[in-house]
């Protein structure tokens, strides 16, 4: 009798605890999540009271709209460029940071700060490095050395390359840090049985290292995906006007769903667009558990 | 065959170092930058000729900034606080209690990391505006107050608190809260001050949503400032680096101070997967 009133007392806590907690995730999470998708059938511009159910038409509007197609295109470079370098650079400097016997400390530092700082700062930083001569000082340096001075973000072949580059500094520690940590992780004594196996070190890094970083990596690949999909502020922030120029050639999907919601105020096209890239997101996660479940 | 692995680590301390100094290099222009006179900019030298706190005093004088500043570290404050208790209280229940529908709740607070900000902004924009909550602090910060990334943190913490400790709490006659706040919380601290650092600057450098919600000059958060900061200062680049310093220079601070925190809670989050 006396345990059976301490568990019920308990299971009333509980659900106390866990009564705003779940009006929040209600309110503010699973209800906009499907207002989205409500949104997406309407032609609602919030001016407008009334909102029409359109059916699919933002979804083929969405297909015939070149520039959704030039942006998902943009976005897709991003993704396919920005990850695998900062992933691969990103490797490097965690083995050799973890084979060096001192300073460590001081290395993980200065790769991984980029990567906490406001992006927006980092932007507007670039952006003046970039800019032509005499302002930029990627630009002077060239200049000093005799060699030709270069457009950056006024051209529109070297614009996403520098706003990738930006993107890559910045997001490089990330990499290093959770690469690290995996190869801090495999057992000391399976390295030492491949050695005294005879193993040389290039086959350590083969045979051992990487295949031991499997779980790593997928979790790397994953994350980095999703946030290389969901690339803005460093976009808005380095072009002219915010506008992913010169001549979109730099504006990923996000920007044109924000310039689609909060300039033209199509909600619901944008809504239509929104709910385009959770599925592509959906569709990443889900292969990522896919895989880590085969694992296990 | 020691002399080889003598040159192969010299180099390897060589390129490491020279890949650092080409990290922080655009830190280091940005604060060399904001110590200089407007004519000294152009100059290719990296070093002031005459370091000055000048641009520093014209922000602060600048009708705007000091708000943005403490706008961004009052929302900022708020929501670490919020998430800390919240995210802490669900993570415990989830943990320690058994009731029905615990499991449907966890994997339902869990599928919320996978939304992503992008689709829930509109919806949020409209419920703001019809509530009343554009331009307002309640505005900024209500998406952040819990979060399922924290829920998850604290939860895998809380599984290593014995149940012993929290039944010697109920024997003395402790209230379940009191349990929670006074026995669970003090022996997960290292996971609260993680979270409490990642919460801090995730608010602190958060973009997309400030962007939208907010519209008065005043009620900007630093990164909104920043971002519309070249129209106000034309082409003054060494105020724009000023901003930008005043707005890494507190990440820095708080970085070097919890480096050791910062980096165990991002290798566990990522290896724990």
């Amino acid at each position: 009798m006396g345990t059976y009133s301490v568990e019920r007392t308990k299971r009333r806590w509980a659900y106390i605890f866990l009564a705003l907690p779940i009006v929040f995730y209600v309110a503010i999470r699973f209800y906009p999540s499907l207002f989205a998708f409500y949104l997406s059938f309407t032609d609602w511009n919030i001016v407008s009271v009334k909102k029409n159910f359109v059916g699919m038409d933002n979804y083929s509007k969405l297909i015939a709209d070149p520039l959704f197609w030039k942006t998902l295109g943009n976005t897709f470079k991003y993704v396919l460029w920005g990850l695998p370098i900062s992933l691969l650079l990103g490797f490097i400097l965690a083995y050799n940071i973890d084979r060096i016997s001192f300073g460590e400390g001081f290395y993980k530092a200065i790769y991984f700060i980029p990567y906490i700082t406001s992006m927006v700062a980092v932007a507007w930083v670039w952006r003046w490095l970039y800019q032509p001569v005499p302002v930029g000082v990627f630009n002077n340096i060239l200049s000093a050395l005799g060699l030709p001075t270069q457009a950056f973000l006024q051209s529109t072949t070297q614009a996403l390359p520098s706003i990738l580059a930006t993107t890559i500094w910045a997001d490089l520690g990330f990499q290093m840090i959770i690469f690290l940590a995996g190869i801090k992780a495999i057992s000391p004594s399976l390295l030492e049985a491949a050695r005294i196996d005879g193993a040389t070190e290039r086959q350590l890094l083969w045979f051992v290292t990487l295949p031991q970083l499997k779980a790593t990596t997928v979790f790397l690949v994953v994350t980095g995906t999703i946030r290389y999909l969901r690339i803005f502020t460093q976009v808005m922030n380095m072009t002219f006007q915010g506008e992913g120029g010169p001549l979109n050639s730099t504006k990923p999907l996000v920007l044109h769903i924000y310039n689609n919601a909060f300039k033209s105020f199509k909600l619901g096209y944008a809504s239509a667009m929104t709910v385009v890239l959770f599925l592509i997101i959906l569709v990443v996660t889900l292969v990522q558990m896919r895989i880590t479940n085969h694992e296990a | 065959m020691k002399r080889n692995t003598i040159v192969l680590s010299s180099i390897r301390y060589i390129l490491l170092f020279i890949f650092g100094i080409a990290m922080i290099f655009p830190f280091i222009w940005m604060i060399a930058t904001s110590l200089k006179s407007g004519v000294e900019v152009f100059s290719l030298s990296l070093m002031p000729k005459n370091p000055s706190m000048k641009n520093y005093l014209r922000l602060v004088s600048n009708g705007n900034f000091p708000y943005w500043f403490i706008n961004s570290l009052y929302v900022g404050l708020v929501v670490t606080i919020s998430v800390l208790f919240f995210d802490s209280l669900v993570g415990f229940t989830l943990s320690k209690y058994s009731f029905r529908g615990k499991q449907l709740i966890f994997v339902l607070i869990l599928s919320t990391m996978m939304i992503p900000t992008e689709m829930l902004v509109i919806p949020w924009y409209i419920m703001s505006s019809g509530l009343g909550w554009l331009d307002s602090y309640w505005g900024i910060l209500f998406p952040g107050l819990m979060s399922g990334f924290g829920t998850f943190l604290m939860k895998s913490f809380f599984e290593g608190v014995p149940d012993d400790l929290l039944d010697a709490g109920r024997i003395d006659g402790l209230s379940e809260f009191a349990i929670f706040a006074r026995i669970a919380m003090p022996l997960v601290k290292p996971a609260l001050s993680a979270l409490a650092i990642f919460s801090f600057i995730g608010n602190w450098n958060a973009f997309l949503w400030p962007l939208i919600v907010v519209n008065k000059i005043r009620r900007y958060t630093l990164p909104i400032g920043l971002s519309f900061f070249n129209g106000e200062f034309q082409n003054q680049w060494e105020m724009v680096m000023t901003g930008a310093s005043v707005a890494t220079v507190p990440v820095f601070i708080i970085f070097l101070i919890f480096q050791r925190q910062i980096v165990q809670g991002i290798a566990l989050t990522g290896v724990k997967e």
